[in-house]
């Protein structure tokens, strides 16, 4: 007697743990193994695009905060620098490091999460999530010197930042610097050579870089497959261009390759924090910008490489005090694009382990 | 390189943890430091300096402070023309942001620093002009370098008054009237 399947659909909904956030994917099974599936999306609308056209510009910094919600620094640094393009604004020199160093905190935040939700997901219950999450305090305490906050921090304003760093902060920093390698060589010595990581993420989910271009794939999920591709290089906005740093690329385009550029990049950040410490020029952190600002009508896209990959704004203005327009390309939604290609032919259990390796974000996927 | 040999330098790495004291803090009993600028919920509100020009009902984004005014035959030049009547903070829909701070030309409207302020209906949620007064005045030093250069901290030192929170003198008329027509 020979047993007669068939292949079933399972929702695994938008309820789930390991889908970061509400995402549903329709998954069509046979037996195990996935043979096609369908991302649902849109849980989490809550409409970014249109409240920012009834909102004043510097009201809308506010707004971003809520879209990538484990990286704010890097949306407000988006936003901000699609106005001063607009607006034609000069930010100071000062408030242009502070957000170097604000938005490169906030990227080791992100792969901090990243790495460790990652590893949640393969099934090392809370150990590993705790370390990432611990020094993750840290990070969030130094924020919440900076701009009072812990989560949504609305920062930067148009033309640098709103307030210089208090005089406590350095001293802070520079200690944070000082310990962070070591922490990140003990999270190493606990994840490279761990055989049960090797054996669930060693070619498992490969993404060949053609197939990563074509999808407009862009960040660490593109570089892991062997593209040098950093926003932060190919187009430099703010002080970039005066820092030194290396661009981690990967080789195979797996899971291990995604999580091991991750963890190179914290080690880069760390190179770009201490050189931006080193060289901060005294002066004014803001430029006198009016608070309802009035651009000429025009458009402007500005973009940067948020810890997901290229973020862009784009405005465009009628000379009004609010945009007529405002467009956000988020990274975690077009880092989906592959996702059928990537997860076609696996099992179920690589299943969470391929999209935990992604990295999204359903605050920004939806926005 | 043999087998077991990551798992044991994994294990290695937690052992040592495992030594470490615990970062844990019990919250009720414990508590976290937090910082001088952190912005909170208890909103700092001085009578004294408030003139109900609104500017902080503009300048949020949600709209959600309400300000009702009456003329009060007070002098322009002392920045009193107006008595208060209504102003209420809806803190269920606030979200910290403090752009309301940021706006306030005469240093009256301050962040507080709690985050305790769990109440069992939206309606006690509001804080209504009442509540403002007889709120605790220890203002946060978000956005008031004048109150950080002194080094004051909201959660050790005493209250201020309205006097002690301010940049600057009151600006002559001469001067406000600039600053409107310079900034529009």
């Amino acid at each position: 007697m020979t047993l007669q399947g068939e292949p079933v659909i399972i929702n695994i909904g938008p309820q789930h743990p390991s889908t970061h956030g509400v995402f549903r994917l329709r998954v069509l099974f046979d037996g195990e193994v996935v043979q096609d599936l369908e991302p649902v999306f849109g849980y989490l609308h809550r409409g970014t695009e249109k409240l920012a056209e009834e909102r004043a510009y510097t009201q809308i910094v506010t707004l971003t905060d809520r879209l990538d919600y484990v990286s704010s620094m890097t949306n407000n640094h988006a936003y901000v620098l699609a106005v001063e393009k607009l607006a034609r604004i000069r930010p100071t020199e000062r408030g242009m490091y502070l957000r170097v160093i604000a938005a490169e905190l906030s990227r080791l935040a992100s792969h901090l999460v990243a790495t460790g939700f990652f590893l949640q997901d393969l099934g090392a219950f809370a150990t590993p999530l705790m370390y990432c999450f611990r020094e993750r305090e840290r990070i969030l305490d130094l924020m919440e010197m900076l701009c009072g906050a812990r989560i949504t921090f609305s920062y930067m304003r148009p033309g640098g930042v709103f307030q210089d760093a208090p005089p406590d902060f350095w001293p802070a920093i520079q200690q944070f610097l000082s310990e962070m390698p070591h922490y990140l060589d003990e999270l190493e010595h606990l994840l490279t050579e761990n055989e049960v990581i090797l054996a669930r993420t060693k070619g498992v989910g490969i993404l060949p870089a053609q197939v990563a271009i074509n999808c407009s794939v862009s960040g660490p999920v593109l570089r892991a497959s062997g593209v040098q591709w950093d926003i932060r290089k190919v187009d430099p906005y703010d002080v970039y261009d005066r820092l030194e740093f290396d661009i981690p690329v990967g080789t195979h385009g797996d899971c291990y390759d995604r999580m091991m550029v991750r963890l190179q990049e914290m080690r880069q950040s760390l190179r770009i924090l201490g050189q931006a410490v080193r060289d901060i020029p005294s002066g004014p952190a803001r430029a006198p910008v009016p608070f309802f600002l009035r651009p000429p009508p025009g458009e402007a896209y500005a973009h940067v490489e948020s810890p997901k990959g290229e973020l862009g704004f784009y405005l465009v203005s009628d000379g009004g005090i609010s945009p007529y327009r405002c467009k956000i390309r988020s990274p975690s939604f077009i880092n989906l694009t592959p996702l059928r290609e990537l997860l076609r032919g696996w099992k179920m259990a690589d299943l969470i382990v391929i999209f935990g390796s992604i990295d999204i974000n359903m605050g920004e996927v939806d926005r | 390189m043999p087998y077991g040999l990551g798992l044991l330098k994994g294990m290695l790495v937690t052992l040592t943890n495992f030594r470490r004291k615990p970062f844990t803090i019990q919250y009720p009993e414990e508590r976290v430091p937090q910082h001088p600028r952190f912005r909170g919920e208890d909103f700092v509100w001085y009578e004294e300096r408030c003139t109900g020009c609104a500017s902080c009902a503009k300048f949020c984004p949600l709209g959600i402070i309400r300000i009702v005014t009456r003329p009060s035959g007070m002098q322009t030049q002392e920045g009193e023309k107006y008595a208060l009547e209504v102003f209420d903070i809806d803190l269920a829909r606030c979200m910290f942001c403090g752009l309301c701070v940021e706006a306030c030309p005469y240093d009256a409207l301050h962040m507080g620093s709690g985050f305790e302020r769990a109440r069992y209906t939206r309606k006690d949620l509001v804080m209504t002009i009442d509540e403002l007064r007889r709120a605790p005045k220890r203002p946060s030093t978000w956005f008031r370098p004048q109150l950080e250069g002194k080094g004051y901290n909201p959660h050790t030192d005493r209250p201020l008054e309205w006097h002690e929170v301010g940049r600057h003198q009151a600006p002559s008329l001469a001067d406000m009237q600039g600053r409107w027509v310079e900034e529009r």
